[in-house]
């Protein structure tokens, strides 16, 4: 039976090209828009999310606004919150916008950034030559730096920095290393940044205290008692006043992020559903017309046997296939949209089962509600009329 | 020999416009199996409505009808649609195919709806056409067809399931007269082997193959003896 149907809408199918193709056309623009919507936005959100987690997923960051009496952190309290369990080490980032000088070459307004070896170390796969700044660099508050790609670009215009000697705010510093160019999208992006050892940014750029610190995590499972523990030190650090920090958890932020963007695709979805709607009324219309024109079709199927059930399940069976047909194309044209997309804005492409099942569901859906009153129709087709019909 | 077919003042009324108009007037008829009965009446005398009824694809406004031992007057549309798979077999008049099937496929319908499996199908579908002489025609599509051919699958399609009684609708008033006589001849074989058959006709020329006549005029069933048909006595034909 299900067969036979298949059988003859596919007939149906061919023998109405035009028609059945602009009767499916809107299921297709539906299906597509709804796919490609859905697979951008996992797509760049997935991408969005990489980055982020390259920022480090395993961090807590703690940004000190401080009190009247003391505006930031210490040295003792970076100790403080180094000994915590779990925690594998501190990063402390200075920074501050100055003039960076080569030869006769000078360049203002670049971000320097004061760090210590634990960021190195974390970072190592990120520099392309020379080193990082050791632990050494930081107790001896040595004058080197490490560079940006984008900068060094600048300022040596392609010859190696490695070993030359800049001016940071006047004083001189060694160029040891050279970062890795991140990707144009990434957040945090290191292309224009100048690194010191946070010890000697301290003393070049004249800041007294630390306001944003990078608490690294040996297990970030433990992230909730790694989490009070700063609190601890911090609130012991600033006395207890209040709004003297922040915690931020990284994992917080992304599970927000996700929230959000889950959001989006599912409004996105919801718009572009409209369009299967009016697909479906397509559909709808194309049935209704297929059972006037069939009416001595069907009312010969009446006279040799078929029950209205029959009918009704054939003509169904019609729309849902008409249908899935376009969902199918439908799906086919959003992938190819969405793999255009991705090597547009640059992300990766990822088509689930999910994706596909929700192509399939949603046109098999859209066959079923749009074929249901048609299908009624043709089942409640009285047979003498019906053969009359010629 | 069983009665598989008896009909006891059956009544039909159309309301039009308020008024009432009674097309079957208290039809009694009773046909016993492998019977050959033609109904003749001229154009609008009611013989379309009287074999819907028959066919089970109508049913009455009063009175009492058993086809096959099943009492017609409290079945529901599912039901009646069991039955004409069953009992019935239709050929009308602008042979009913379908254009987009073989005929094979088309032959096929009936058991489709009787849920036989396919192989079977096919099988029986073939040896039906063979038996009415289209085994090299098959695979072709009615519109591949003569008409007297289109004829012939129809009725291959009507017998298929093994009806009770083989149901026609001015069976030949769409073909020429020799097709329509080798028509005739092809029901006469059926007979032959034992299937009842009713023929409705206007053309007493066709009526004159069957073994019994009823005619019936505005609605009402008049039994015809056999030797009182002659064959030059034909009534009026009309559209
Ligand atoms: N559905 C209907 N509604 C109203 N009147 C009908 C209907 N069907 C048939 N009739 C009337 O019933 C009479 C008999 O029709 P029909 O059975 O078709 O005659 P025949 O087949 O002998 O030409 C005609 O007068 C026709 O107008
Ligand atoms: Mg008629």
């Amino acid at each position: 039976m299900i067969i036979e149907s298949i059988k003859m809408s596919w007939s149906n199918i061919i023998n109405n090209k035009m028609r059945s193709f602009l009767t499916v056309l809107g299921v297709v623009i539906g299906v597509a828009s709804v796919i490609a919507l859905i697979t951008i936005v996992e797509g760049a959100t997935g991408s969005i999310t990489e980055q982020i987690s390259a920022l480090g997923a395993n961090k807590i960051t703690v940004q000190a606004m401080g009190t009247p009496l003391k505006q930031g952190l210490n040295q003792k309290d970076l100790s403080k919150l180094s000994a915590i369990e779990y925690v594998s080490g501190v990063s402390p980032t200075i920074s501050s916008s100055t003039a960076i000088v080569y030869n006769n070459n000078a360049e203002t307004n670049i971000t320097v950034q004061g760090k210590n070896e634990v960021y190195f170390k974390s970072e190592s796969k990120n520099i392309a030559s020379g080193r990082g700044i050791n632990i050494l660099d930081v107790e001896n508050k040595t004058q080197v730096a490490v560079i940006g790609s984008e900068i060094a670009q600048k300022l040596f215009l392609g010859k190696s920095p490695v070993g030359e000697q800049i001016k940071v705010n006047g004083c001189t510093y060694t160029v040891v290393g050279l970062l890795k160019p991140t990707s144009g999208f990434a957040l945090g992006s290191t292309n224009d940044v100048v690194m010191i050892p946070y010890t000697s940014a301290m003393k070049t750029l004249g800041v007294r205290s630390i306001t944003s610190v990078d608490v690294y995590m040996a297990d970030s499972a433990k992230s909730d008692a790694i989490i009070s523990s700063i609190n601890g030190v911090l609130n012991e650090a600033f006395n207890y006043r209040e709004k003297a920090y922040n915690v931020f958890n990284m994992q917080d932020m992304l599970n927000a992020m996700g929230n959000i963007t889950g959001m989006m695709s599912m409004i996105l979805a919801g718009i572009a559903s409209i369009s299967l709607v009016v697909g479906g009324i397509g559909i709808m219309n194309m049935m209704l017309v297929s059972v006037t024109e069939r009416t001595t079709e069907i009312g010969l199927r009446k006279a040799l046997g078929a029950e209205p059930g029959r009918i009704q399940l054939q003509f169904l069976i019609e729309s849902v296939f008409l249908s899935l047909f376009g969902g199918i194309i439908g799906l086919m044209l959003g992938v190819l949209v969405a793999f255009v997309a991705a090597m547009v804005i640059d992300f990766t492409l990822k088509i689930t089962v999910g994706t596909i099942l929700l192509a399939v569901g949603f046109s098999a859906t859209v066959g079923i509600i749009f074929g249901y009153a048609p299908a009624r129709k043709a089942s409640r087709l009285n047979p003498i009329d019906a053969l009359r019909h010629v | 020999m069983s009665e598989i077919l008896v009909m006891k003042d059956i009544v039909k009324c159309y309301y039009l416009g308020g008024e009432t108009q009674v097309v079957l007037d208290k039809v009694n008829l009773t046909i016993t199996q492998g019977e050959f009965v033609s109904i003749l009446g001229p154009s609008g005398s009611g013989k379309s409505t009287l074999m819907n009824i028959i066919g089970c694809l109508d049913v009455p406004t009063s009175g009492k009808y058993v086809l096959a031992d099943n009492d017609v007057e409290d079945l529901d549309e599912r039901e009646l649609a069991r039955i004409r798979n069953k009992e019935i077999g239709f050929v009308f008049q602008s042979f009913q195919l379908l254009p987009r099937l073989s005929a094979l496929e088309n032959v096929e319908l009936p058991m489709i709806y009787a849920g036989v499996p396919v192989q079977q199908r096919k099988k029986r579908a073939a040896a039906i056409l063979e038996r009415v002489g289209l085994h090299d025609k098959m695979r072709n599509y009615p519109n591949q067809l003569s008409g007297g051919q289109q004829q012939r699958v129809a009725i291959a399609r009507s017998v298929v399931t093994e009806p009770t009684i083989l149901l026609a609708d001015e069976p030949t008033g769409a073909l020429d007269q020799n097709t329509g006589k080798q028509i005739m001849e092809l029901f006469t074989e059926l007979n032959n082997e034992g299937r009842t058959i009713i023929m409705i006709t206007h053309d007493i020329n066709i009526a004159n193959h069957s073994k019994r006549v009823v005619n019936i005029l505005d609605g009402k069933l008049i039994e015809q003896p056999r030797d009182s048909i002659s064959s030059g006595n034909t009534i009026e034909r009309s559209v």
